[in-house]
């Protein structure tokens, strides 16, 4: 039930984030989802892609920095009051958010929140014991 | 005004024979008293009885930081620890500090010399001093509160830190005269105007600056900006602290050693050779009359040139021009040394770092900064912001602990910092002094 992300360091200049696309789309690598988290020293960039294991090879290949980690995808309906479903059963069962992000599918009805939690597998098994979709990996990298 | 008429102005030829006797002095009992040196003048073959002239202190072997630190902590005490009354020390590689010891006489002697550096200066005990050197195991906060007792002046002892706090005694208790790093001197300039205090009007007229490089312009935008005669000391734990040598007021023009209590030369730091006077080489001082912790020959790394021609303030001890550099790698960033491989071995402690790193030394107005910034491996890169900036948060802290100087710690990428073939050239200097 886990999401496979990559992330990639980048340190704050211009070019950085230019390379780490470019590497991807020469590769022909697609990306199902991203955020860019800064600081005022670095960036990380977070990846969804639909092939992981080309994606880490070519970026290692240029030297950059990179990590393969775990994150949760939850598809809830597109409309209000959606997302707060979700942080009030992980507030009421004590899962710590680290970092969230979202898209909205491509039939425009329902929305994917991607999350990083302390706990992982706690998250999940709380989402899935109050009936939310929790999505397998397989089917975020087939979007 | 001189503190010490007789021997400040000793002439040449008496002062070299007074030299001479305390060299033979001082070897004869390093010889007999300190294992190292008995092994060090028997590896160079010469005994104590070998110096019949001042000439033959230059076949006596050198001692260097490395030999401090292989004897660390008390290993080159020539007294027993009971005879000791002070301890100090000064930053060394890889977090262990370079010990020196005083006996009571090695203090007084030290305040006498201090006091000479501040009549030098033009002080005397009518005078105020407020002294914003650090007071600690560094020498030179308890160097110059000594002296200025043994002067007689009224010394605040403020150390570093609490800049505003600092101004407002400098408005409060009108110091006429002030102790501290050059930078410091002019940090202070900057935050007094900033908080809109005229810096030029506090009753400042003196300014005793040292434990860092500094230049002509800087002297000059200090004395502007404080409205103060601005001179140069010289100084260093291993040989005494602050007070080794001392601009005169009424010179200006290099720092006078006191001759009568050291022995100074420059050589080439490559060959070891003595370079004539007037030409640029590595200071070497041998101490005359400590008895805890002499030192015979001791490398500085300093560059500097020597003068010997009389000052028209009537002493007649050779006078050093103004540090010009360094013979090896070592960085004075707002006062506190920083070795590269004190770094090295700082951030090594740390699980996923490289040994790849970048030191960058700037000036932010009037203080020195530091940045660091050291490459990480895939292993230690993570997805989460929070645990990059702990691991940037633990170097800081590391550093600090180790080393005492605050830095700001940048984590980049793996592979991203250039690559050496022979010596890395990891130091970056910008500072324009």
């Amino acid at each position: 039930m886990k999401v496979e992300q990559i992330s990639v360091f980048l340190e704050n200049r211009p070019g950085g984030l230019e390379h780490v696309t470019r590497v991807l789309a020469d590769a022909d690598i697609n990306i199902r989802a991203l955020s860019l988290a800064d600081t005022s020293d670095f960036g990380i960039l977070r990846l969804i892609v639909n092939d992981i294991d080309l994606a880490e090879k070519v970026l290692q290949g240029e030297g950059l920095t990179i990590k393969r980690s775990h994150v949760v995808a939850v598809e809830i309906p597109d409309r209000s009051g959606g997302m707060n479903s979700i942080s009030k059963v992980l507030t009421e069962n004590n899962i710590n958010v680290e970092y969230a992000y979202a898209f909205v599918e491509k039939s425009g009805e329902n929305a994917i929140i991607i999350f990083r939690f302390d706990d992982i597998d706690a998250g999940i098994v709380v989402l899935l014991e109050n009936g939310f979709t929790v999505l397998p990996g397989e089917k975020i990298y087939r979007l | 005004m001189i503190f010490n008429e007789e021997f400040e102005t000793l002439p040449r030829e008496a002062l070299e024979a007074l030299q001479l006797k305390r060299l033979q002095q001082v070897a004869g009992r390093v010889y007999h008293t300190v294992g190292f040196y008995k092994r060090a003048f028997d590896e160079a073959g010469v005994t104590p009885d070998d110096i019949r002239t001042l000439d033959d202190v230059r076949r006596l072997p050198f001692t260097t930081k490395q030999d401090l630190r292989d004897n660390y902590p008390f290993g080159l005490f020539a007294v027993p620890m009971s005879n000791i009354v002070r301890l100090h020390a000064s930053s060394g590689t890889t977090g262990k500090p370079t010990v020196v010891g005083y006996t009571q006489r090695d203090i007084e002697t030290w305040s006498r010399l201090m006091a000479r550096s501040l009549v030098a200066a033009g002080l005397t005990k009518n005078d105020i001093i407020h002294n914003a050197y650090g007071y600690g195991l560094f020498t030179g906060g308890l160097g110059v509160h000594y002296g200025a007792e043994r002067l007689g002046a009224s010394v605040i002892p403020m150390s570093g830190g609490s800049t505003k706090k600092q101004i407002m005694i400098l408005q409060d208790f009108g110091p006429t005269a002030i102790c501290c790093t050059p930078s410091y001197a002019l940090y202070l300039a900057e935050r007094g105007e900033g908080m809109g205090v005229d810096m030029r009007s506090l009753s400042l007229r003196v300014g005793i600056f040292g434990a860092e490089s500094w230049s002509e312009k800087m002297r000059q935008e200090i004395e502007d900006r404080l409205g103060i005669t601005a001179l140069d000391i010289y100084g260093l734990s291993e040989i005494m602290g602050p007070g080794v040598a001392m601009e005169c007021a009424g010179g200006r023009n290099g720092l006078h050693v006191f001759e009568d209590h050291f022995i100074v030369e420059t050589i080439n730091p490559e060959t070891g050779e003595n370079v004539p006077y007037g030409e640029e080489g590595e200071l070497v001082f041998t101490s005359l009359t400590k008895d805890a912790f002499p030192l015979i020959r001791y490398r500085t790394r300093d560059i500097s040139r020597l003068m010997k021609e009389p000052c028209r303030c009537g002493r007649t001890h050779a006078r050093m021009a103004r540090i010009s550099g360094r013979s090896d790698d070592m960085l004075i960033v707002r006062g506190v040394n920083v070795f590269p491989s004190q770094i090295e071995s700082v951030l090594l402690e740390i699980e996923g770092l490289e040994p790849h790193y970048e030191l960058i030394v700037d000036r932010e107005g009037s203080l020195d900064t530091l940045e660091i910034r050291v490459e990480m491996s895939g292993d230690v890169f993570s997805d989460e912001i929070k645990n990059l900036q702990k691991i940037e948060q633990r170097i800081t802290k590391d550093i600090k602990d180790y080393l005492g100087v605050t830095a700001k710690v940048k984590l980049v990428g793996s592979q991203t910092l250039k690559r050496f073939e022979g010596k890395a050239q990891r130091v970056i200097d910008k500072r324009k002094i």
